[in-house]
């Protein structure tokens, strides 16, 4: 009977493993086919013509050109609001909360913002900054809208990054007399730097392929702008904040929610293609530069 | 009293220098605070004006699936029913829970139980490809290559909550299994020793102690991703179909609360109704994100306390 | 295990001066007491050993000493230094910890060169003047210089735990402290390594203080003028260091040195 038993369990033990093996086959085969489709579908249509011309509503033939300035745009734009901000938060949370009712209440409300739908969060910008301010669809009103969606994950990201500094580090300078603001920003802070820039750069990932949040804020147009008119209050300057900006995102769902542009399809493959790729260089970035910085900060040469 | 005295009775540049620094950081997080109350206002009341200005009932809102907010019905009353966006937002987020939960639990087994080293090598970097591929781009290959595919299977246009319910089960399956992966990796190792002692196979310890031991971290997990999935907004609207219809089967088209607020709120003008009954469908969205938080609050003090 | 009063003591009354005192010190975790009325002086430029088994509240009663616990305890009672009690809020304690400067169990240098672990925080401080004269005597003061100097600009963490320790000594020597508390600073150490820093702390004796917390009685019998023995959060005696280990006066430290119990 006991022998019986085992070897029953014996069975199903090989057949469940299997079966997780399986499962876990099929992830890794949907990961291959999305990449494999988006590449092989979308790198043919990716030419230095399509990089760098504008789009066309509605003929065939248009490209990228403005919706990519875009995207990087509207990334450094966010990035340069949310990362001080983030810093600062991360810094309250980690270094100065007391663990007491008031931070956990603090801590829900961030929680409950992360959580927050981004199509919720770009109506909100839609409602307050295209529409109350009249800040209109605007690479500004998209940057606001796409860093609320940031801060909290980056917040979070900074205060974790911030915690995993050995407290002795801070009992080091405290004990030379070092104020708590000083252990924070000239010992804590350069200590985290690899696991703030970590965050940052995967951030930057997110932003760059944020599309609910700005439909309604940077808008889904991307009118002529040129290149060489560095005055930013032009309204076709390049670097004017204040210009309705499609983005590389936006544009892929937009060309096949509107369904004019006779090419849309293999506009969308090239442009998903482009994004896929620029994710790709961000995400290994991260991972190599992350390594690269914990080896330099632990290791022979400072 | 002499130099020492006083100089340790006085406060110095570091005094000041840690008020100014925790004032600085304070007005950070005191900054997010008041964007996130403030979102949660603005929504509350435009979307609360589709009852109190236009003076929409509860019921009808939640029960009625006619959705017309534009017309008046039969009854002479405009007709705001979100039953068939709340149905279908439900709809595809249990689905793709469904579907994405065990494979999410299969991963972080392999990754944590089965082949910690070599498995975690090589299934961390697809986790994160997978996170890192934006909506969009999910959209659009459920747009050419799930509802084709659909349509040819099952007739139709393809469109509707099956092939939202695909799309979604790939977005979310990363968040499940690295929250999962969390969880399991806090079973501690004595568990997994004393199991296997006892004569257990692999499997028994993994289905009788290990998922046992992290099944508030993995429910937490797959909450986490029914909130993902709830809120996520273009990947659905793309390959959902866009009607505004109570879904009779998987393959039918209807619309999301996300997906109908995507593709209908530049087309309504500001204060009137229809453009209410939208922030209508956004509170209930906002309602329920901070339902989801709540749940995985309470997962969490359940789970401790059965600790 | 017996059970001892807790509340008799043998304090022996050292001469002065005394580098710092506390009166009737308590300090809690929340709830819980961890240090019971310490009455103790520390005679200047002598070593004292604060020796007692795991838990029995050294470290607690050290780290209140600069005001290293704000924050986590609640400390009551009088700390006296420079005439001063520093145990009250109006009290400057970035000057307090200055001064009386803190050498802790793990080797915690910073994540930067040798030469900037010392000369970084004596910037923050302005003591600009003369740094890299300064960083080389805290270096000799520390007995490290002769293995560092042609690599000062390495980092710190590429050291040896021994040679770790002893740049966090002349870290906190640099900042012209006049008390140096120590909490266990060679236990994270091999034997070679802690002699090298008892050694170093006979050389440094004459300029400073030093108060340092160990559970190696032999260390405590070797390097210290003064030892003062804790259990459950009393101070049960204290006494010169070659009386306590000969002829100690409570039953309770001498069951703890002839190791009966810890
Ligand atoms: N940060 C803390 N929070 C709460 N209790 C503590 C803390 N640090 C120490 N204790 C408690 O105070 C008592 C004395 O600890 P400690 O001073 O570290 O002893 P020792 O240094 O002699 O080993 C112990 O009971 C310990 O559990
Ligand atoms: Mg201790």
């Amino acid at each position: 009977m006991k022998k019986s038993t085992n070897v029953t369990a014996q069975r199903n033990n090989r057949w469940a493993l299997l079966g997780i093996k399986a499962m876990v086959g099929v992830v890794v085969l949907i990961l291959i086919a999305l990449l494999g489709d988006i590449l092989i579908t979308g790198l043919p249509h990716v030419s230095w013509h399509f990089l760098t011309s504008p789009s066309k509503d509605f003929g065939a033939g248009g490209g990228i050109a403005n919706q990519l300035f875009n995207s990087i745009y509207i990334l450094v734009l966010t990035l340069l609001i949310s990362c001080p901000i983030a810093l600062g938060a991360g810094i309250y949370l980690s270094e100065f909360a007391r663990p007491n009712f008031l931070t956990s209440v603090i801590r829900t409300i961030i929680e409950v913002l992360s959580s927050l739908p981004s199509i919720v969060i770009g109506l909100f910008g839609y409602l307050i900054l295209v529409i109350k301010f009249q800040f209109d669809f605007s690479i500004f009103s998209g940057a606001i809208a796409v860093m609320l969606v940031n801060l909290p994950l980056l917040t979070r990201n900074t205060e974790e990054a911030l915690h995993a500094v050995p407290q002795t580090q801070r009992e080091a300078g405290w004990a030379l007399g070092l104020s708590k603001w000083r252990t924070i920003s000239r010992i804590i802070l350069p200590a985290a730097i690899p696991g703030l820039v970590t965050g940052v750069i995967l951030s930057a990932g997110r932003i760059f392929g944020e599309a609910a949040a700005l439909i309604y804020t940077a808008g889904q147009s991307a009118p002529l702008i040129s290149y060489t008119n560095w005055n930013p209050f032009s309204p076709t300057s390049f670097l004017n904040p204040m210009r309705p900006a499609e983005t590389l995102a936006v544009h892929i769902w937009k060309l096949n929610t509107d369904g004019i542009t006779p090419d849309a399809t293999q506009i969308s493959s090239g442009a998903s293609a482009v994004l896929i790729i620029v994710i790709l260089i961000i995400i290994l970035g991260s991972r190599w530069l992350g390594s690269y910085l914990y080896r330099k900060m632990g290791g022979t040469k400072s | 009293m002499n130099d020492v005295q006083r100089k340790l009775m006085q406060p110095s540049a570091a005094t000041k220098q840690d008020r100014r620094g925790k004032i600085i950081s304070l007005i950070c997080i005191v900054f997010i605070l008041i964007l996130t109350v403030s979102l949660i206002g603005f929504i509350a009341v435009r979307g609360l004006a589709t009852f109190f200005t236009n003076h929409v009932s509860l019921r009808e809102f939640f029960f009625s699936s006619a959705w017309n907010p534009g017309q008046l019905g039969k009854n002479g009353q405009p007709q705001v029913g979100a039953a068939a966006m709340i149905t279908a937002s439900f709809a595809v987020t249990l689905l793709s829970a469904i579907l994405a939960t065990p494979f999410a639990v299969a991963v972080a087994l392999y990754m944590t139980e089965l082949a910690p080293k070599r498995g975690a090598r090589l299934l961390q970097p697809v986790i994160e490809l997978l996170v890192g591929i934006p909506s969009v781009v999910y959209g659009f290959i459920g747009l050419i290559v799930v509802v084709p595919a659909i349509r040819t299977l099952f007739g139709g246009t393809g469109f509707g909550v099956l092939a939202g319910s695909l799309v979604l089960f790939v977005m979310i399956l990363p968040t499940i299994t690295s929250l999962t992966i969390d969880s399991l990796k806090q079973v501690p190792d004595y568990y997994r020793s004393a199991s296997l002692a006892l004569g257990a196979t692999r499997w028994q310890t993994i289905y009788k102690v290990i998922l046992r031991a992290a099944l508030p971290g993995i429910l937490t997990a797959v909450v986490f991703g029914m909130a993902r999935a709830f809120g996520e907004a273009l990947a659905v609207q793309m390959v959902i179909g866009n009607a505004a219809l109570m879904p009779t089967s998987l393959v039918t088209p209807t619309a999301t609360l996300t997906s109908q607020l995507t593709s209908q709120m530049g087309d309504t003008i500001m204060g009137t109704l229809p453009n209410n009954a939208l922030w209508s469908l956004a509170l209930v969205l906002l309602l329920m994100s901070v339902i989801f938080n709540v749940l995985i609050k309470w997962i969490g003090k359940r789970g401790e306390m059965q600790k | 295990m017996a059970s001892y009063n807790l509340d008799e003591s043998y304090l022996y009354q050292a001469a002065g001066p005394f580098a710092i005192t506390t009166q009737d010190l308590n300090v809690y975790y929340g709830n819980h007491q961890a240090t019971f009325n310490a009455n103790l002086k520390f005679p200047s430029n002598r070593i004292t050993a604060l020796i007692g088994a795991s838990g029995s509240g050294k470290s607690t009663f050290l780290r209140s000493l600069n005001r290293l616990n704000d924050g986590i305890a609640r400390v009551t009672g009088k700390i006296e230094y420079q005439g001063i009690d520093i145990n009250q809020a109006a009290v400057n304690v970035y000057e307090v910890r200055r001064r009386i400067g803190m050498v802790f169990q793990h080797p915690n240098p910073f994540a930067k060169s040798i030469y900037e672990n010392i000369a970084f925080p004596l910037k923050q401080l302005g003591m600009t003047s003369d740094l890299s004269n300064r960083v080389e005597e805290s270096l000799r003061a520390a007995a490290l210089w002769d293995e560092v100097h042609d690599k000062l600009q390495e980092s710190a963490l590429d050291l040896s735990g021994g040679q770790q320790q002893r740049l966090c000594i002349a870290r906190a020597i640099a900042v012209k402290p006049e008390i140096l508390l120590m909490d266990e600073p060679t236990s994270a150490l091999d034997p070679i390594s802690s002699r090298k820093i008892e050694a170093t702390m006979q050389q440094l004796k004459k300029d400073y203080t030093i108060i340092i917390v160990t559970h190696n009685m032999q260390q405590a019998a070797r390097s210290s003028d003064f030892t003062a023995f804790f259990h459950l959060g009393h101070v049960i005696e204290f006494n010169k260091t070659s009386h306590l280990f000969t002829t100690p006066r409570m039953p309770t430290t001498e069951d703890y040195i002839s190791g009966h119990f810890g």
